[in-house]
């Protein structure tokens, strides 16, 4: 199987299309990345620079019920990161527009 | 294999572990094995007030599996290099390190 073309034959290519380039990652733990993505490997363990992370907290509102506390975004920036493959949920390549 | 071999590489480097408990520690990296388990010299933990019981320890070893984030040293790493042997293919080793060969 040729899998040096352009085309996609397995999911991972995709990823790998996605190599030095800015991609969205969601973690579990409502914890989502956006960072330059420079490796990867069969566990989705991800190595990435100018990572951007937001962690969504749900703070309870007093008095209201638990499902509308207001959501508060969290963000942190980190130069470079190893992700572990078992957090992440999904790998999203940059919107080519 | 490769990002194993990338941890090889940072040994003797300062690294912030993040654990999937939210606890962050601040070490040098001694050492690694496959299952990226890691051993820590010289910890120091970011927050102390909530993680006291952890003030007195000096040096760790990581369970490869509680661990969610590695932030590594940018320039202790080669990108142009990761991502060559990413699209290798992960078997492949990222560079040599003469401290520990494969």
């Amino acid at each position: 199987m040729d899998t040096s073309s352009a085309g996609i034959q397995e999911p991972f290519d995709l990823i790998r299309l996605s190599l030095n380039e800015r991609v969205f990652v969601k973690l579990r733990g409502d914890r989502e990345l956006t960072g330059v993505l420079h490796a990867y490997d069969g566990h989705m363990n991800l190595i990435m620079s100018a990572v951007e992370e937001t962690i969504m907290v749900v703070e309870p509102v007093e008095g209201a019920p638990h499902s509308q506390g207001s959501v508060n975004y969290v963000k942190r920036k980190m130069e470079m990161l190893f992700v572990r493959g078992d957090g992440v949920i999904l790998v999203s390549p940059p919107s080519r527009t | 294999m490769l990002i194993f071999s990338v941890f090889k590489t940072l040994t003797d480097q300062t690294v912030i572990v993040e654990l999937k408990n939210d606890l962050l520690i601040t070490g040098v990296l001694k050492s690694v094995d496959q299952f990226l388990n890691i051993r820590l010299d010289n910890i120091q933990i970011s927050d102390e007030v909530r993680h006291p019981h952890m003030i007195a320890v000096k040096n760790c070893f990581i369970r490869g599996s509680v661990v969610r984030y590695v932030q590594i040293p940018a320039d202790a790493v080669d990108t142009q290099l990761l991502e060559d042997a990413t699209r290798r293919g992960s078997r492949f080793c990222y560079k040599r390190c003469p401290k520990f060969p494969d």
